[in-house]
């Protein structure tokens, strides 16, 4: 047993909350919201320029090597300075995906996700499919000497600002089956590709795809055809781990602003901080935080076993925690700020609807809790 | 001991019913149901298709325009309009401005204002809250000082909704800053918003919508017959205006309408195998106690207004903080089961002010725009009109008698 980062480690945690005190906050809501595809230029090269860009990848492919740990730390930072430019959606997620898949085509792209020039996105999520991830309608059909692809997919992080796309179709099978599903490479120039960048609720930039009848080589199949499923659900469970760790730096800056918040606000004579009631709430948000990150870090360390089912079961039940970790740091640091805290001006409104977003991204409490069931629970203590 | 509704008061209910569904135009209707709110211009019309049928003032005196219903009609005509939904008359005007005015009003201020604030010919914002006086709001610093025949205004409000909107503000004003308590040197002023001097600034809040403002006064003069009731009187104005009917402060019949749209969700929704999210028996069980939650703040709701029926009194009654502590919570609760049902659908960011946003997303199935924005707006509920903590206060002490110091 041991909870601390080694020196490596300790130094990237340093650097990384520099950065984001350097250049997110307030700040960086501003700047996200001047772009037109949610990628901040100057700070995606800042990140390329400290190696988080390539920090994922194995080193063999051009990569820094870093684990589930350092994506932990640098998620962590991220939460807490609200990080909008989407490392998950443009680096962490498609790269898990292709590595699990075809490790040598992900080869071949590190070097420019590293430098900042290549930004990838999966696509995915399909309109009311909710959070059952083979609900693959978008079907690919063989074609001569290629395929065609036809389908709609929505929420595509980094969508946008991506040049490389990867798209899941079902190649055989029923609406939700999994198997049968499988995953292409579409240049975003494609004949027949649109797309539509929009905002969400939280600021990030993200955007839908139609494919009407895309035309595609043979090499653009990635991995096995029909295969995909499991690479697939280990790339949502990485970075599912990923946004565990950023609800617990959001929901750590929203814990620190409230302290803060309420030592300085009066009130009938006196500081907010004085009424007991309002003590105990911020010692419930503490609570809320260091149990979130608890299970962040068992969601990080989970990653990378080899039994499947025992990973699945990690993730969810860190995704139950650090949502209703983030439910009532969120509702209660805004409710502890009262008028001032539902508005724009300071960045707990921000990190709020970030958090809210987080409790649902990649499956909400009741979607997890419902997959931690079908395996019996942790350690399949409720299984048969 | 009798439950239920009446004949009579179920023959009421759906004479409400059917008038809401022959008179409630389109495009309002089209607009809630996806937005789970109202433009200026649509509670305009609205009020005044009710105002001609007389239904405008529920509570009113018939003298000045009231349709002379009982607490129950009243109670029932709010919530067919919350489920409906149909946009309820304006608050400011009807709860608020309205009653200060014909029970503490000249008879010169009734008859120029109250038809006008009835037919919402003058829309009426709340200026009360300012930056140093929220919950605390004798706190408050804006000044009026006697100069002629009128007041001379400077200061600032804040969180002052739907200012953009406004003819006039009711506002709390200092009129004796050196009065011995400073609930006692504060006058309520009527004040017309196009006085120059004034000048209204947005607040965006986290719905991503402009609903409230700051307002700031530069030497705004205000003649001084638009003073209401006696000088340095004005708290015991704003105290009777925030007791006033308070029993529709629940607002279950909002609670229930977004129950409705949940579930509505919940039946196109998959989840894993197959199913439906409303097969699902975690969220049955969430929707089953929020259900139960809502009989039970409907009847204590009618428990509060058979109260007020049988010892009639012009102080508010300290239960109805049952309502607005358990009302906020279960608007609140009914909004996250919406956004929960909604799911992903929910969470482009849709801009409401454009009935066609720049921000639309072409979606199908599971069309959901309004979901996330109603969770979002719905987090103040328990800020606004006394927060939740302040409500657990009068509760402590005026019901339950714990004091301040031992
Ligand atoms: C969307 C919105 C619309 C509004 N519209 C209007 C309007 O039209 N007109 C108007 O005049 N005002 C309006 N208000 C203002 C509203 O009434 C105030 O926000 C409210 O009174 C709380 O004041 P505050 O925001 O300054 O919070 P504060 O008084 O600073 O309180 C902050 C938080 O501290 C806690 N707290 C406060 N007092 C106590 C206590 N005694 N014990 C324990 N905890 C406590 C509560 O959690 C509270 O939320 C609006 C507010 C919002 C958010």
């Amino acid at each position: 047993m041991n909870f601390e980062y080694s020196d490596e480690q300790a130094l990237l945690s340093d650097a990384v909350t520099r950065f984001v005190s350097d250049r997110y906050g307030l700040a960086g809501v501003r700047s996200a919201a001047e772009t037109k595809d949610g990628v901040t230029a100057a700070n995606w090269q800042g990140m390329a320029d400290m190696g988080l860009l390539g920090m994922p990848f194995p080193e063999q492919a051009g990569g820094f090597g870093g684990g589930p740990v350092e994506t932990q730390i640098v998620m962590e930072a991220f939460g807490r300075g609200h990080v909008l430019d989407p490392w998950v959606g443009g680096v962490l997620l498609p790269g898990a995906l292709l590595s699990a898949l075809d490790p040598a085509r992900l080869t071949e792209l590190v070097p420019d996700v590293a430098t900042g020039d290549l930004v990838l996105a999966l696509a995915h999520e399909e309109d009311g499919a909710r959070y059952v991830t083979a609900q693959v309608v978008t079907n690919a059909r063989r074609c001569g000497n290629g395929w065609r692809l036809s389908g709609r997919k929505v929420n595509v992080l980094a969508g946008a600002a991506a040049n490389r796309l990867f798209v899941t179709a079902r190649t055989a099978g029923a609406e939700a089956d999994e198997d049968g599903i499988s995953v292409f490479e579409v240049p975003v120039d494609a004949p027949g590709l649109s797309r539509t960048a929009y905002r969400q609720y939280d600021g990030q930039t993200v955007a839908a795809l139609t494919l009407d009848d895309v035309s595609l080589p043979d090499g653009a199949l990635v991995g096995d055809e029909g295969e995909a499923f499991s690479a697939l659900e280990l790339a949502l469970d990485t970075a599912t781990a990923a946004i565990c760790a950023e609800a617990v730096g959001a929901t750590e800056t929203m814990l620190h602003a409230t302290v803060d918040y309420l030592k300085t606000r009066q009130q009938f004579g006196g500081p907010l901080s004085r009424f007991q009631v309002l003590q105990h709430r911020c010692a419930e948000m503490y609570v809320a935080v260091e149990q979130a990150r608890s299970m962040a870090l068992y969601a990080a360390v989970s990653l990378g076993l080899e039994d499947r089912d025992e990973r699945r079961r990690a993730i969810s039940a860190a995704k139950v925690q650090c949502a209703e970790s983030a439910r009532f740091a969120g509702q209660n640091a805004v409710q502890m700020h009262g008028g001032i805290g539902v508005t724009d001006e300071l960045l707990v409104g921000h990190l709020f609807r970030r958090t809210t977003m987080i409790e649902r991204q990649f499956g909400d409490a009741g979607h997890h809790l419902a997959r931690l069931d079908r395996l019996g629970g942790l350690d399949n203590q409720m299984g048969e | 001991m009798e439950l239920s509704f009446s004949p009579d008061e179920l023959a009421f209910r759906a004479e409400v019913r059917a008038f809401i569904r022959d008179n409630l135009p389109e495009d309002i209707r089209a607009f809630a149901h996806r937005s789970g709110y109202y433009k200026a211009d649509q509670v305009r019309r609205w009020q005044k298709i009710l105002d001609s049928r007389g239904w405008a003032a529920g509570h009113w005196p018939v003298e000045f325009g009231g349709p002379g219903w009982t607490a129950v009609q009243r109670y029932i005509f709010n919530e067919e309009l919350l489920r409906a939904p149909a946009p309820e008359p304006l608050s400011f005007n009807i709860n608020m401005v309205g009653p200060v005015i014909y029970t503490f009003g000249t008879e010169e201020q009734k008859s120029r204002f109250l038809p006008k604030i009835r037919s919402l010919d003058w829309w009426f914002c709340q200026g009360f809250s300012e930056p140093g006086a929220g919950s605390d709001l004798a706190a408050l610093k804006t000044s009026a000082v006697t100069d002629g025949d009128s007041y001379v205004i400077n200061g600032q409000k804040i969180w002052t909704s739907t200012a953009q909107h406004a003819d006039w503000m009711f506002a709390l004003v200092r009129t004796d800053p050196k009065a011995p308590k400073k609930q006692m040197g504060i006058s309520f002023l009527l004040i017309d918003m196009n006085t120059p001097g004034i000048d209204v600034r947005p607040i965006v809040t986290i719905d991503g919508e402009h609903h409230t403002n700051e307002v700031f006064f530069d030497n705004v003069r205000v003649p001084a017959e638009n003073l209401i009731g006696e000088e340095n009187k004005g708290w015991d104005y704003a105290k009777f205006l925030l007791g006033s009917e308070r029993t529709g402060i629940a607002r279950v019949g909002l609670s229930k309408g977004r129950m409705d749209r949940a579930l509505e969700l919940a039946r196109v929704a998959p989840v894993y195998g197959g199913a439906r999210l409303i097969e699902d028996p975690g969220f049955r069980q969430r929707a089953l106690k929020l259900q139960v939650e809502l009989k039970a703040l409907e009847i204590s709701a009618l428990r509060i207004i058979d109260r007020q029926r049988r010892n009639p009194s012009d102080k508010p009654d300290a239960a109805s903080s049952i309502l607005k502590l358990r009302g906020a919570e279960t608007q609140q609760a009914s909004a996250e089961l919406l956004a929960d049902a909604a799911g992903p659908s929910a969470a482009p960011f849709f801009d409401f002010r454009e009935m066609f946003s720049d921000n639309e997303v072409p979606q199908g199935v599971a069309r959901a725009d309004g979901a996330m924005r109603v969770h979002f707006a719905a987090r103040p509920a328990t800020i606004y009109g006394g927060a939740s903590e302040v409500q657990k206060n009068i509760i402590a002490k005026a019901i339950l008698g714990f004091k301040d110091k031992p």
